[in-house]
C-alpha cells in the first residue's frame, strides 16, 4: 500500500474549488503521515483539468478515463475507482464532500470493506478525523481500523483552496473496464429549480430565519426587521421546505451561498448545511434561546433570549438609530 | 409496490446533549427522542406511492427498546407493519454495520423499493442507505426530492447543490434516500393512533440476524466544538440588549 489520492471534480470544466480544498487538505495529510499526495480527475474526457490539477505539488495526477464516465453515475464512478483502488493500494482517498461524493463514496468504501469517513473538518496526529456530530454541537474525533485503504471526505471550507501548494505532477492515465449494462442508473442534464428572482448572493445585508421563529405567523417580526435594516430577507431550509418563505429565500448547501455585510441569524440554531451558506459573512449576529446553539461558534455579537421580545426591541432600536 | 422505509430514532432536536463519563458517546439517559426529520420525508413518500399504487409498507428500524413510541408513530401515520432491530449497542456500529443489520432484515422481504432519509440528525453521516443498496446489490439514488413510478422503474428527482437539480431513471428494485421538503409531513390521526396498536411489530435481535459488530471507522472521543470566533454576549433585556447591539454594528464592527 502506499500514498494518498485525492479524487478532483469539476464544476463548469474546470477543477471545482472544494477539490482545492480536497488538494489541500491531501497536502497536510501528506505532511501528517509522510506518505505521497497524488490526485485523480474522472471522466470521459480529463485531458484539461489534469493539466490544472498538475499544476499543484502531487507526485502523480492519473486521468481515469472511460466513455462511460462521461455523466456522473454511482455505479460507473464506483466501478471506476474501485479497479484504480485495487491496482494503486493507497492508504488513504481523500474526497470533497460534495453532494456526488455522498452518492457513491459511501458505495465504494463498502464494496471494498472499509467505511468512508464523512464531511471531516480537520486531521490530527494517529491520524484522527474530527467531524461533527448532533448537527455540530459536538465533534467526534474518529479513526480507520480496516486493512484496506483509509477514505476521507472534507468538508466544504474547513481546508483552504488556496493552501493547496503548487508544483509540478506527472500525468498518466487508467482505463477501468466497464460494461455499459453495468450502469444501473440514466440521468439527465441537471437544470434549475424556479427562477431565482432574489439573488441574495449580491445583498449587503441580510436577515435570516429559522426554526426558532415557531410559527408562519411570527415571519413579519423578521420582515420588519429587515425592512428596517434595508435588509433581503433569507431562511434556513426548513423554512423553505415548510413553505413558509419562497424557496429562492433559502440559504445553505442546497440554496445560495452569501457573502453580506452583516448576517443576522434569527433562530438559526446552524446547522452545518447553513453555516457553509453564510461563511462569507464579514460580521454575523446571532439571536438564539439556546447558548449551546452551533450558531454562537460563527457569531461575532450574539443575543440570548426569545426572539419573539428580542427581535422587535431590535427593530425599534434601529429604527432609532436611523432618526 | 412493497416499500421498506428504514427509519432511526434520535434525540430531539432541541434536546440537550452532554457528553457521557466516558467521553465516547452521549449520555443517553433523560434524553427525549424523536423519529428523525428526512426518515419521516421518506416515510411520507412510501405512504404517497402506495395511495397511487397500492402495495404495502413496512418500517423497519434497529436499536434498543426506547424505539417502541418511534415505530408507532409510523404505524399512526400509515405503515403496514415493522420490524424491529433490537440492538443496544447501535452507536458502538458504524455505518457498515448498521447496514449489515438492515440489510439482513430486508432480504427476506424481498421489497420493490427501499427508502430512507438522507441522513441521520445525531450522527449525519449519510451513508446508511448508499451502503444499504451497495449490499443488496440494487441501485440506488440519493438526495431525492420526488419519486415517480414509470413502466419501467422510477423517475425521480436529485437535489444538487445551489438551486440545481437533475432528474434521474432507475430500474426496480431500488434504494432511494429522501430529502426533506419533497413533501408535506402528514399527522397521524386518532384513528391512525388506534389502528396502530394492533399492527404487526415482529422483533428480531442483531445476534438472530448473524451480523458482526467491529466498526472500521471507530468513533474514539467526543468533544465540545473550539469556538472559531470569539462571540461577544450583548446582556441586558431585550430592550438593553437590542440598543448594545446597534451600538456595538454601527461603531464597532461598522456594517450599519
Amino acid at each position: 500500500m502506499s500514498g494518498i489520492w485525492v479524487v478532483v471534480e469539476e464544476r463548469d470544466g474546470r477543477v471545482s474549488r472544494n477539490s482545492w480544498e480536497a488538494v489541500a487538505a491531501g497536502q497536510k495529510l501528506a505532511a501528517l503521515t509522510g506518505q505521497a499526495a497524488n490526485a485523480v480527475v474522472i471522466g470521459a474526457q480529463t485531458e484539461p483539468l489534469a493539466a490544472e490539477v498538475a499544476a499543484k505539488a502531487l507526485a502523480k495526477v492519473v486521468r481515469i478515463e472511460h466513455s462511460l464516465l462521461a455523466a456522473y453515475t454511482a455505479d460507473g464512478f464506483t466501478l471506476a475507482l474501485q479497479q484504480f483502488i485495487e491496482a494503486e493500494k493507497p492508504y488513504y482517498v481523500v474526497f470533497p464532500h460534495t453532494y456526488q461524493v455522498r452518492d457513491y463514496a459511501p458505495k465504494l468504501a463498502a464494496r471494498l470493506g472499509q467505511v468512508l469517513i464523512g464531511d471531516v473538518t480537520a486531521f490530527a496526529e494517529g491520524p484522527t478525523f474530527v467531524r461533527q456530530l448532533m448537527q455540530g454541537r459536538l465533534n467526534g474525533s474518529y479513526r480507520h481500523s480496516g486493512n484496506g485503504p483509509c477514505f476521507v471526505s472534507v468538508q466544504a471550507g474547513a481546508f483552504r483552496a488556496d493552501e493547496a501548494q503548487a508544483g509540478t505532477a506527472a500525468i498518466s492515465t487508467f482505463a477501468p473496464t466497464i460494461d455499459p449494462a453495468q450502469i444501473r442508473t440514466k440521468p439527465s442534464e441537471r437544470f434549475r429549480g424556479a427562477a431565482q428572482t432574489v439573488d441574495l448572493g449580491a445583498a449587503q445585508l441580510i436577515v435570516g430565519v429559522g426554526r426558532g421563529i415557531k410559527d408562519p405567523a411570527n415571519i413579519p417580526i423578521a420582515q420588519e426587521l429587515a425592512t428596517a435594516l434595508g435588509a433581503e430577507l433569507g431562511a434556513s431550509r426548513p423554512i423553505c421546505d415548510n413553505g413558509w418563505l419562497p424557496m429562492e429565500r433559502q440559504i445553505g448547501s442546497s440554496g445560495q451561498t452569501i457573502s453580506p455585510k452583516l448576517y443576522l441569524a434569527v433562530g438559526i440554531s446552524g446547522a452545518i448545511q447553513h453555516l457553509v451558506g453564510i461563511k462569507g459573512s464579514q460580521c454575523v449576529v446571532a439571536i438564539n434561546k439556546d447558548p449551546d446553539a452551533p450558531i454562537f461558534e460563527v457569531a461575532d455579537y450574539g443575543i440570548v433570549g426569545d426572539l419573539m421580545e428580542v427581535v422587535p426591541a431590535l427593530t425599534e432600536a434601529v429604527k432609532a438609530a436611523k432618526q | 409496490m412493497k416499500i421498506i422505509v428504514a427509519i432511526k430514532q434520535v434525540p430531539e432536536r432541541d434536546a440537550q446533549v452532554r457528553i457521557d463519563a466516558a467521553g465516547k458517546w452521549i449520555e443517553e439517559s433523560g434524553l427525549q427522542y424523536a423519529l428523525n426529520e428526512s426518515d419521516a420525508y421518506a416515510l411520507e413518500e412510501a405512504l404517497q406511492l402506495k395511495e397511487k399504487h397500492g402495495g404495502e409498507v413496512v418500517v423497519l428500524t434497529a436499536g434498543p427498546e426506547r424505539v417502541g413510541p418511534t415505530i408507532r408513530e409510523a404505524l399512526a401515520k400509515g405503515a403496514d407493519r415493522a420490524i424491529h432491530i433490537d440492538c443496544a449497542d447501535l452507536s458502538n456500529r458504524d455505518a457498515l454495520g448498521v447496514a449489515k443489520l438492515l440489510a439482513a432484515a430486508v432480504k427476506p422481504e424481498n421489497p420493490d423499493l427501499i427508502l430512507t432519509g438522507l441522513q441521520s440528525d445525531d450522527l449525519g453521516l449519510g451513508q446508511t442507505g448508499v451502503i444499504l443498496a451497495e449490499l443488496l446489490g440494487l441501485p440506488h439514488s440519493s438526495l431525492i426530492l420526488h419519486v415517480e413510478k414509470t413502466d419501467t422503474g422510477l423517475t425521480v428527482k436529485r437535489e444538487l447543490e445551489e438551486g440545481w437539480f437533475r432528474t434521474i431513471e432507475l430500474p426496480l428494485p431500488a434504494v432511494l434516500t429522501i430529502q426533506s421538503g419533497g413533501n408535506k409531513l402528514r399527522y397521524a390521526t386518532l384513528m391512525g393512533i388506534k389502528r396502530a396498536k394492533t399492527k404487526e411489530v415482529r422483533t428480531v435481535t442483531a445476534t438472530e440476524l448473524a451480523v458482526d459488530s467491529a466498526p472500521v471507522a471507530i468513533l474514539e472521543r467526543v468533544v465540545l466544538p473550539q469556538k472559531q470566533k470569539s462571540t461577544q454576549i450583548l446582556p441586558g433585556n431585550p430592550k438593553e440588549a437590542a440598543a448594545a447591539l446597534v451600538e456595538k454594528l454601527k461603531f464597532e464592527a461598522r456594517v450599519l
